[in-house]
């Protein structure tokens, strides 16, 4: 490697192909280039990755020795009703987080596209965005007063006669969890309409035109031109809030802490409470590697289905 | 595209309720500010003296100042640095095709859906070992690896899609490598770049978890870690809690409003790319 550097003048190309002189001395330039981005990635992702797996198969306060268990913590992940009920209601959050944003954005997003021009369209684009860039942190604290018992809600509920159903919806073991949905609703929604709108204004309007002098009414239109052409854009909304509701933390930790009773624990919660608060490194870390198979499990589908191929 | 004047109403309807949805939220915590410190104001309704003083109090009390400077130092220690490393690598991976490129991007992607609690266990006890702990690096070093991904991919899928007569023709010209980068593509990936600095710095802001988990002194954390702690231990005094949400709302709604348009583009992007 060193000697194909050497060779000459390596600062200038010997033949007319730009891409086959030197090309050893410039693999390792590339490295070289590759190389700082790599050592991070390396050091603050991968490493521990590993240590996570390393961790699931002992037992380990975090101070003492640890001791090798094999898949004994896996074993309690699986069984554990107190961590296995996390995993589910994972899932029941995707229902909140990804399903109603996806659907209700799709419909929306249709209906946008068909009305709004210039100005209404701009300042909604931009204020439907406006939860997406606020720390999550915020949101959870600003929709845990709403759903209070004093909250916008239930002021809400009680304006229009509902006012015996009135309830601090995050205290309540019933509807704790899809109040925590109703905030997911709220950070996502947005974001999936305005990405489904970009991605309606690409269709080619002649298709619109064709069907409409078909006779075509809403809904056909939806079905046989809209949905189809958005395939790639809805795998995005789906895979983006999917990851977002199986990996939730600062909106669950900020409202109810994983309560009332384990209500809304989800992974992220209980990996936090597990490792830092009970001090069981070994059981944390196997929610942890369950937790991320989860994921790539769920995604890997999701994005064959809406990408095709290409990666 | 002509469409009938009732759907037109019934559309616009829709968008205003939406765009209300959105907006109310943020009203009632504005108006909740406003009480004296200590009530418990119903949702939406305006104070009969409003408390300006609400923000000066939680300023003071959320130790607001320290913790300004400590975000900003955080989003200036991590995003220049992940912004530099992961052009040079976008830069090799996509356009020098250097040989291994194509494991070193998976290897890359793979790590795109890593959610953070995965890794954060195993985080906690490097950043022990490392004397970190409870230091702003603690915060910065683990969030500049966690970038890698997503900003590999990003530069990557810039430099993939550059024409190769520009590189060739300044090969040619006698270009050493670090000149084809410096000189000729880095001025022409400014905006991909602008983007990703951008996007690294919203979401540098926002994290919590590194926060909460690594850095136990508020004043030393993200803003996001530090209104985690405020509500910690204001939670009963729910008008001082407010008006802290929306001081620490303030600066990432503004960086919002200045540059919407490079913010939502690069959101979309950054989503339908990753």
């Amino acid at each position: 490697m060193i000697g194909a550097a050497d060779e000459a003048d390596p600062w200038r190309p010997a033949r007319r192909i730009p891409w086959r002189p030197g090309i050893r001395r410039r693999t390792w330039v590339g490295w070289l280039f590759v190389a700082p981005a790599l050592v991070m990635y390396g050091l603050f992702v991968l490493q521990p990755l590993a240590l996570t797996v390393q961790y699931s198969f002992y037992r380990w306060d975090g101070v003492g020795p640890a001791t090798w268990v094999g898949l004994n913590n896996y074993v309690a992940v699986l069984s554990e009703p107190r961590l296995v009920e996390t995993l589910f209601n994972a899932f029941r959050l995707v229902l909140f987080f990804s399903f109603i944003p996806v659907a209700l954005g799709l419909v929306t997003a249709s209906v946008i596209q068909r009305v709004a021009t210039g100005r209404l369209a701009t300042i909604s684009r931009t204020i439907l965005f406006l939860p997406q860039v606020i720390p999550l942190v915020a949101a959870g604290i600003i929709w845990g007063r709403l759903l209070s018992l004093s909250g916008l809600i239930n002021q809400a509920l009680t304006a229009v006669g509902l006012g015996d159903i009135t309830e601090a919806w995050l205290g309540d073991f019933d509807t704790a969890l899809p109040a925590v949905g109703l905030i997911g609703i709220w950070v996502l929604l947005g974001f999936c309409t305005v990405l489904l709108l970009t991605g309606m204004t690409k269709i080619d309007p002649s298709y619109y035109e064709s069907a409409r002098l078909d006779g075509a009414g809403w809904f056909q239109e939806f079905r046989a031109i809209t949905l189809p052409s958005l395939r790639n854009e809805i795998g995005v909304c789906i895979t983006v809030t999917v990851i977002a509701a199986l990996a939730a933390f600062d909106i669950v930790y900020v409202t109810t802490g994983g309560g009332p009773g384990g209500a809304t624990a989800v992974p992220g919660i209980q990996i936090y409470i597990v490792a830092f608060l009970e001090r069981q490194v070994g059981l944390a870390s196997a929610l942890a590697v369950v937790l991320m198979v989860l994921v790539l499990v769920v995604i890997l589908p999701i994005q064959r289905l809406s990408r095709g191929s290409d990666l | 595209m002509r469409v009938a004047r009732r759907e037109l109403y019934a559309g616009r309807a829709l968008l205003i309720a939406l765009v209300a949805i959105t907006v109310l939220p943020f009203l009632s915590i504005f108006t909740t500010a406003l009480y004296p410190s200590g009530a418990v104001p119903t949702g939406l309704s305006w104070p009969a003296d409003p408390q300006w003083g609400n923000f000066v109090e939680a300023f003071k009390i959320a130790n607001m100042g320290p913790l300004l400077a400590s975000s900003v130092f955080i989003v200036l220690a991590v995003v220049p640095v992940s912004l530099a490393i992961s052009t040079m690598a976008g830069f090799a991976i996509g356009l020098l095709r250097i040989p291994g490129a194509r494991f070193l991007l998976l290897l890359f992607i793979f790590g795109l859906t890593l959610p953070f609690e995965g890794i954060i266990t195993p985080l906690y006890f490097l950043a022990r070992q490392m004397g970190i702990l409870n230091t702003r690096f603690a915060i910065v070093l683990p969030l500049i690896g966690l970038f890698m991904p997503f900003a590999v991919f990003w530069m990557r899928a810039h430099f993939v899609n550059m024409p190769s007569e520009i590189s060739e023709a300044a090969r040619v010209d006698g270009a050493t490598t670090w000149d084809l980068f410096w000189k000729i593509h880095v001025p022409l990936a400014r905006a991909p770049m602008a983007s990703l600095g951008i996007l690294m710095s919203v979401w540098a802001w926002n994290q919590f978890l590194l926060a909460l988990v690594l850095v136990e002194d508020p004043s030393q954390r993200t803003m996001a870690g530090g209104l985690g702690a405020f509500q910690g231990h204001y939670a009963t005094d729910i008008p001082l809690l407010s008006a802290g949400t929306i001081l620490i709302l303030l600066p990432t709604l503004m960086v919002f409003i200045l540059f919407q348009r490079q913010v939502i583009t690069a959101l979309l992007q950054g989503s339908v790319k990753g």
